[in-house]
């Protein structure tokens, strides 16, 4: 598909021509960092974020979802709720597109849930490259810096303009419909893969050893003391997973209105690292520790997930680092730690 | 672009079945024999589950009771321990209930033809054991022979007496029954002591008998080491496991074990699979 560049202020006019026809979710500057939120001015943008505090995957798994509604009168009513509101999500970053085709996996997979599928297919995804990556992200030694081919367009800021990559024919529609692009010669496209190059080089932390190996090095380090060194510290609030653009776990439950009439079936976020998440109506707990939940997030980040679902289940971006109250909660630290113990 | 509209594709719908009968089994357990009201059948396996609606109070995996063998209802055995469950207690015949499913394997059936069946129930591990027992029966000569061992933690908490009474006296099954205490309001002149008591009495051939083992975790331990003991491999030991099934599609997470997902890859498992998970309790 085709490369074209845009002028800054060009682009500027086209997003609100875009906000204007379309619900747009993008990346605003929220005290003290930045948030995706749904854009009303295009001025609100800040495609130069590092990190939002909660990743855009919400808007493909959002923290709570209805999805089935029913009324309880003379006669039961039972109906599922899957028409989801068009939108297009604007600034995604590479890592976590990385999350979407992992989410996608999951969801799309060899069974598909009708639900994600309805709001996968009403999304259009507009991503940039994070040129300036915060100071937790280990997204470059895990392979997840550029972005994985399931963009509708692609940005990458070159200071005066922007090159805007097509990916689909949907995103070839919205660049025709809002975008004034002109053709990229060479030279932009040539400077676009030096400013992704050099971006690899400001990530502050890094896996020691290729992502592929982590199964391995887990294989080997079940009975390693530090899960205990990590889990004893760990308060099971959840913090890490809440913010995790891969984690999909989630519980059901059902809400009645006051008229006891009418009421909703809905997923809402559940965490591994809630003290109940394994507990069995008999009262058994199945991974009773904070060391067996810890370990099982990250045997489920860094082996389960790619066993199963064909990705990693991290993909580096480090807000789980950030999240965690008593820091034990790095992917990273726990890969590199293990690599060097059980090597 | 497809936006769907395809609701009656979601997975999460409950298909809504109504109650025929509903009878108390002891204090705390009630027998429910269901019928889809739209004429379906359940078309399950023995050994599989489905997920049970009382619609706006929530869902719980609750194991099939009844062999697809029977006519085209099907039976839940429930313990009134939570909301849902206690909310199943007070349906009477007519009313409707939710339900989604089959989900999981349940018993390799075929694997199971011409072999010697020990079944070992503990409690209300009898309710999934059922449907295979009752399978057995409906096909008896394409099995050999059927021990059942039955135990409870006193005599009240028996489930089934007069359907164990029957297999019985058809001479269908070996029933060996114990009790862990007897308090002294109940009457009770069978074997006092842990399920493992029971299998001293027991006469088995290891090279054709599989275990089938439901029952509360602590009971797994002992009951393979004892069938271990009399020199039953590992894959002829299936062990039917308990987690908080939320989604029943290998989803929510709830009840992964390492990376198997009881609600898809079990519930029933064999000994040689667990024993490779480091998280099980055997």
């Amino acid at each position: 598909m085709s490369i074209a560049a845009i002028k800054k202020e060009d682009f500027t006019s086209s997003v609100q021509d875009m906000i204007h026809e379309n619900v747009v979710y993008g990346v605003k500057q929220k005290y003290p960092g930045f948030a995706f939120d749904r854009i009303s001015a295009a001025e609100e943008l800040r495609l130069d974020y590092d990190i939002t505090l909660f990743p855009p995957t919400t808007y493909l798994l959002p923290p709570r979802d209805t999805f089935v509604e029913f009324t309880l009168d003379r006669e039961v009513h039972i109906h599922a709720r899957a028409e989801p509101q068009p939108c297009i999500i604007l600034g995604i970053h590479p890592y976590d597109l990385h999350a979407v085709k992992l989410l996608d996996a999951v969801f799309l997979g060899n069974r598909v849930d009708v639900h994600y599928r309805a709001r996968r297919n009403a999304t259009l995804i507009i991503g940039i490259d994070c040129l300036t990556p915060w100071p937790y992200s280990f997204a470059a030694s895990m392979g997840t810096a550029l972005p994985p081919r399931i963009f509708d367009l692609w940005l990458t800021d070159l200071g005066g303009e922007f090159l805007m990559e097509v990916g689909t024919r949907r995103g070839d529609g919205l660049c025709r419909r809002y975008f004034n692009v002109k053709s990229a010669c060479t030279a932009l496209i040539e400077q676009r893969d030096r400013l992704r190059e050099e971006s690899l080089s400001r990530y502050r932390l890094a896996l020691d050893f290729p992502p592929r190996e982590i199964p391995g090095i887990l294989d080997r380090g079940w009975d390693n003391p530090l899960w205990e060194e990590l889990g004893e510290k760990c308060f099971s609030c959840g913090s890490c997973t809440m913010v995790c653009p891969t984690c999909v776990c989630f519980d059901v439950r059902d809400r009645m209105e006051p008229n006891l009439k009418k009421g909703e079936r809905y997923r809402i976020w559940d965490s591994c690292m809630f003290y109940a998440f394994d507990k069995v109506a008999s009262g058994e707990n199945f991974r009773p520790t904070g060391t067996d939940r810890l370990r099982h997030r990250l045997y489920r980040k860094g082996k389960y997930m790619l066993e199963r679902w064909g990705e990693l289940g991290c993909v580096g971006c480090g807000r789980c680092i950030h999240a965690c109250l008593v820091d034990i909660a790095s992917p990273v630290y726990a890969y590199n730690r293990l690599a060097r113990e059980v090597m | 672009m497809a936006l769907m509209n395809e609701q009656e594709q979601s997975s999460f719908l409950p298909r809504q079945a109504e109650v025929i009968t509903a009878e108390s089994l002891s204090k705390k357990e009630r027998l429910l024999r269901l019928r889809f009201t739209d004429g379906h059948r359940l078309d399950h396996q023995p050994g599989q589950f489905v997920e049970v609606s009382v619609l706006g109070i929530g869902e719980a995996p609750i194991s099939i009771s009844s062999s697809p063998t029977r006519d085209d209802s099907f039976e839940l055995g429930i313990r009134a321990v939570g909301n849902v469950t206690r909310a199943i207690h007070l349906l009477k015949p007519g009313e409707i209930l939710g339900v989604r499913g089959p989900f999981g394997n349940g018993y390799p059936v075929s694997r199971l033809l011409g072999q010697d069946l020990l079944f070992v129930a503990g409690g209300i591990g009898l309710f999934p054991l059922r449907s295979m027992i009752q399978y057995a029966i409906d096909y008896r000569e394409r099995f050999g022979m059927i021990i059942l061992l039955y135990g409870c933690r006193e005599p009240a908490e028996r489930i089934f007496q007069g359907e164990l009474e029957g297999w019985r006296q058809a001479g269908d099954v070996e029933i060996l029954e114990s009790v862990d205490r007897c308090p002294h309001d109940q009457a009770w002149e069978g074997n006092v002591g842990v399920i493992t008591t029971l299998f001293p009495s027991i006469r088995i051939d290891p090279e054709r008998t599989t275990a089938l083992v439901v029952g509360p975790p602590i009971m797994y331990r002992f009951v393979v080491a004892e069938c271990i003991h009399r020199g039953m491999a590992r894959d002829r030991i299936l062990l039917s496991l308990e987690r908080r099934m939320k989604c029943g599609m290998g989803l929510c997470g709830h009840c992964q074990i390492n990376n198997v997902y009881v609600c898809l890859d079990g519930p029933v498992f064999s000994y040689e699979e667990l024993i490779k998970l480091e998280e099980t309790e055997v």
